[in-house]
């Protein structure tokens, strides 16, 4: 078999890519094993790799066949998500009115498991003179994440589209990172949740998240399946309001469920758009807009509070 | 052929004959103790069958009593590196019978609560992700790291001394049974005492007792920034680290002095541990409680003076709310007290107690009992009261009166305990345990009681933090696993060092004074 330079570069970059993955986020185990393997220069796949199956041998962890990055139909661990995109959500809380219908699209949308809400509605009140509103709360895909910090085997990550990513198939169930979130966005399956057949015939795909498992962690993860085929994530396609807009940062356009897309740096910049508990440092992808002006009933002056500060 | 072994003072006669007796009384404890881990065991295996949901850990809870359990033995387990390394290198003397006792609760201590984050987690099965997908910026595997260096160090701590008297046991029990002959022939190795062997024994203590410092106080530093790492008001906190090693090192300290008083009571060591021994780990407990107290108090004045929206919450519930009478015990019962009790014998105006008619310990007691019995009737009456006064104040009764009651209580014990100096210090050091495992559940539970953003639309149940009979079962399995192991352990190497003890007698004491802090003499008599 013939190796042209062409063909032995990509062979170079596709097993480059295939030592990056561990690498960039691999086991302690395998990565000091990599130590002692072939030193291979720290370059990231490319879009142009995208699909391509080449043959590779002697290089640690190979076994002949080896898939690049982007290269698997079923989302792999390796994917760094959609290049070139940081995925952002604005939340408009003027145009709230608390009817849950992102919570509920949500909870049908990935079976999830009772219990948990990935987009919880919360009804806030932030001093005794102020006025009550509505607070959608998914996952605030915090480009500083707490949660991500603390996991002790990466079954969570920062992807490079933004994403905040969960492998219930390797969460071991230590529920640190419930205890670092300071959002509250993360659930713990404490049973076996109740599955139907439906869902039973869906292999584990973690980017559409439908299968659940005793003793692990879950969350909201931006729907990247139906970002993927450029669709809004469920909350935002099922918001009659269109408070909820999804977009991509990079290309400044975020759009809601009415159709209406519009620049997002202008959308926060003139809404005096913020970020939650910005305080914190966690650098949220969620921005809300104030509830002033709002034409829709706020929760009743008194909300349900038990515990925390508000 | 073993060389015919020359016959032993009857102290080192009585500690060996502690290693084969096993009379009626150990039976039924072991038997007991053994109960009580199946039943932990029963429990668990209701936990892996039907998940978490059998405990009273929901989102909002995610760490509970299992993780106290956690910091409770691991903290205990550093008085090992207390007694032999930082009483060694100061040359404490009077460290030595007691050393032994303090190197196997480390041991002990640290196999249940390395055990407890297993018992916590949600998929045990998956337990080699830590290998094989083990990160280093996490916390968890910090505690892996420092624990299992901690375990491996302290074992090796406990070994290494042991090993003049594992040969001795192989000379004496060379017509034992066949068990231990083989044991102690194998991890004997080879001693027989020459002049090398004993120089290289004491240089591998020497540079153990500096190595094994950093690495317990590296154990309790990153147990308590498994809380210190998150961002949760009451954790995240940057004196949780020396914060945790007082706590733990005062919790510690008080459980040799138990162990203390139980083996020199089942194993009639009276001539090895004396009061004198008591009274300088009391003074080491007092030593150690005014550090902890010192932290506590730094760690709650500083929130409580700035009173910020997030932290509020759970001071408030900390200080007069939810987890008040658990704080306050803690603090009281679990620190002030202990302390008071440990002076006791030597505050001169104790006696005169005795002389105040309401302290006189047969009138006092029979009207603490009837108080007691109106006590327990007062809930059916307190209702209409409290709706009669609408105090707020009402409510709270109960509590003062309890508060006064036990108070009353401890007055009139308190010539007891002079004349007793010993049951003051088990008294005391049983409180301090207690108090160290509440006060961990009270830096756990209220912080997730009072999250950033409020609890809500949580299923019923799911709002407050119930710990079920898995939960405790758990715990108490773990807790009889302690005692077990201990206990096992006196019977196959004696709980006091030998060789150790012997040498005591050849290091006359550098001054007489035994009120002198360190090098005195632990067998003088008391002033």
């Amino acid at each position: 078999m013939g190796l042209t330079r062409r063909s032995f570069l990509k062979v170079l970059a596709a097993g480059t890519a295939a030592a990056a993955g561990p690498l960039a986020r691999g086991g302690l185990l395998r990565r000091l094993r990599l130590r002692f393997g072939a030193r291979l220069p720290a370059l990231v796949a490319t879009k142009g790799t995208s699909g391509t199956l080449v043959q590779l041998s002697g290089l640690p962890g190979s076994d002949g066949e080896v898939a690049v990055a982007y290269a698997a139909e079923r989302s792999a661990r390796t994917e760094p998500g959609e290049a070139g995109r940081r995925w952002v959500m604005v939340i408009d809380l003027a145009k709230c009115d608390g009817c849950r219908e992102c919570t509920r699209a949500c909870t049908a949308m990935h079976f999830v498991p009772s219990g948990q809400e990935w987009i919880r509605v919360y009804e806030m009140r932030d001093h005794a003179t102020g006025n009550a509103y509505w607070l959608p709360r998914p996952c605030m895909q915090c480009d500083n994440p707490p949660c991500v910090k603390v996991c002790p085997v990466s079954a969570t990550w920062k992807r490079e589209d933004g994403i905040v990513m969960q492998d219930t198939s390797r969460c071991i169930g230590c529920r640190f990172c419930i205890a670092a979130c300071p959002y509250q966005a993360r659930g713990f399956n404490w049973v076996q949740p109740a599955e139907s057949e439906e869902q039973r015939r869906q292999p584990y795909d973690m980017e559409w998240n439908t299968r659940h498992f005793k003793g692990t962690t879950e969350k909201c993860i931006f729907c990247p399946g139906l970002v993927k085929k450029g669709k809004l994530p469920a909350c935002a396609a099922a918001c009659p309001m269109g408070a909820i807009y999804f977009g991509d940062q990079v290309e400044d356009a975020v759009t809601n469920s009415q159709g209406e897309t519009v620049r997002f740096s202008e959308l926060i910049k003139e809404n005096a758009g913020y970020r939650f508990l910005e305080e914190l440092g966690t650098e949220p992808r969620v921005f809300y807009l104030p509830a002033r002006k709002r034409l829709y009933p706020a929760p009743p002056a008194e909300p349900a509070v038990l515990g925390g500060h508000h | 052929m073993p060389r015919q072994p020359d016959p032993l003072p009857p102290r080192e006669r009585l500690l060996l004959a502690s290693l084969t007796a096993a009379g009626p009384g150990f039976c039924a404890l072991v038997g007991a103790l053994l109960a009580v881990i199946v039943w932990g065991i029963i429990a668990y295996a209701v936990q892996l069958r039907y998940g978490l949901g059998v405990t009273g850990l929901r989102d909002n809870f995610m760490w509970g009593v299992y993780i106290t359990n956690f910091v409770f033995f691991i903290g205990v387990s550093h008085v090992g590196a207390l007694m032999s390394a930082i009483l060694r290198i100061t040359g404490a003397e009077w460290r030595r019978p007691v050393t032994r006792m303090a190197e196997a609760i480390t041991f002990a201590s640290l196999l249940m609560g390395a055990l407890m984050p297993f018992v916590d987690m949600g998929r045990p099965d998956r337990i080699l992700n830590l290998l094989l997908h083990g990160r280093l910026q996490s916390p968890v595997l910090w505690d892996i790291l420092s624990i299992g260096t901690y375990l491996t160090g302290s074992t090796l701590f406990l070994y290494v001394p042991m090993i003049p008297d594992i040969a001795l046991l192989r000379d004496r029990f060379a017509a034992g049974p066949a068990w231990r002959r083989r044991l102690y022939a194998l991890l004997a190795l080879g001693w027989n005492g020459t002049e090398a062997q004993r120089r290289h024994l004491e240089r591998i203590m020497g540079v153990m007792a500096i190595l094994i410092i950093p690495i317990a106080v590296s154990v309790h530093t990153v147990v308590s920034w498994i809380f210190g790492m998150t961002l949760r008001a009451g954790w995240n906190s940057t004196i949780f680290g020396p914060y945790f090693v007082s706590g733990a090192l005062f919790s510690g300290a008080a459980a040799v002095v138990t162990a203390m008083a139980a083996f020199r009571w089942a194993y009639h060591l009276e001539d090895y541990i004396t009061e004198a021994h008591f009274r300088r780990m009391g003074y080491l407990v007092i030593a150690l409680g005014m550090i902890y107290a010192y932290f506590t108090f730094a760690e709650y004045l500083t929130p409580s003076y700035k009173m910020a929206a997030a932290e509020r919450g759970y001071l408030s519930a900390v200080f007069s709310g939810q987890f008040a009478r658990l704080f306050w015990f803690t603090q009281v019962g679990g620190v002030l007290l202990p302390l008071l009790l440990l002076t006791v014998p030597r505050i001169a105006w104790v006696p005169r107690l005795a002389r105040v008619p309401i302290l006189r310990p047969v009138p006092a007691l029979a009207t603490l009992a009837t108080l007691v019995l109106v006590l327990l009737l007062l809930p059916a009456i307190l209702p209409r009261t409290a709706a009669l006064g609408g105090f707020a104040a009402i409510r709270q009764l109960p509590v003062w009166i309890v508060v006064a009651l036990g108070g009353w209580l401890f007055l009139t014990l308190l010539p007891v305990f002079r004349q007793r100096p010993i049951a003051a210090a088990v008294v005391a050091s049983l409180l301090v345990n207690v108090g160290a495992w509440l006060k961990r559940f009270v830096i756990i539970v209220p912080t997730l009681q009072y999250p950033f953003l409020p609890i809500q639309r949580a299923p019923a149940g799911w709002a407050l933090y119930r710990p079920t009979w898995v939960e405790w079962s758990i715990t108490a399995g773990a807790l009889a696993g302690f005692v077990l192991i201990y206990l096992l352990f006196s019977k196959v190497f004696p709980i006091v060092s030998i060789w150790e003890t012997r040498e005591e007698g050849r290091h006359p004491a550098p001054e007489s004074s035994p009120a002198g802090a360190h090098g005195g003499a632990a067998d003088a008599p008391a002033p």
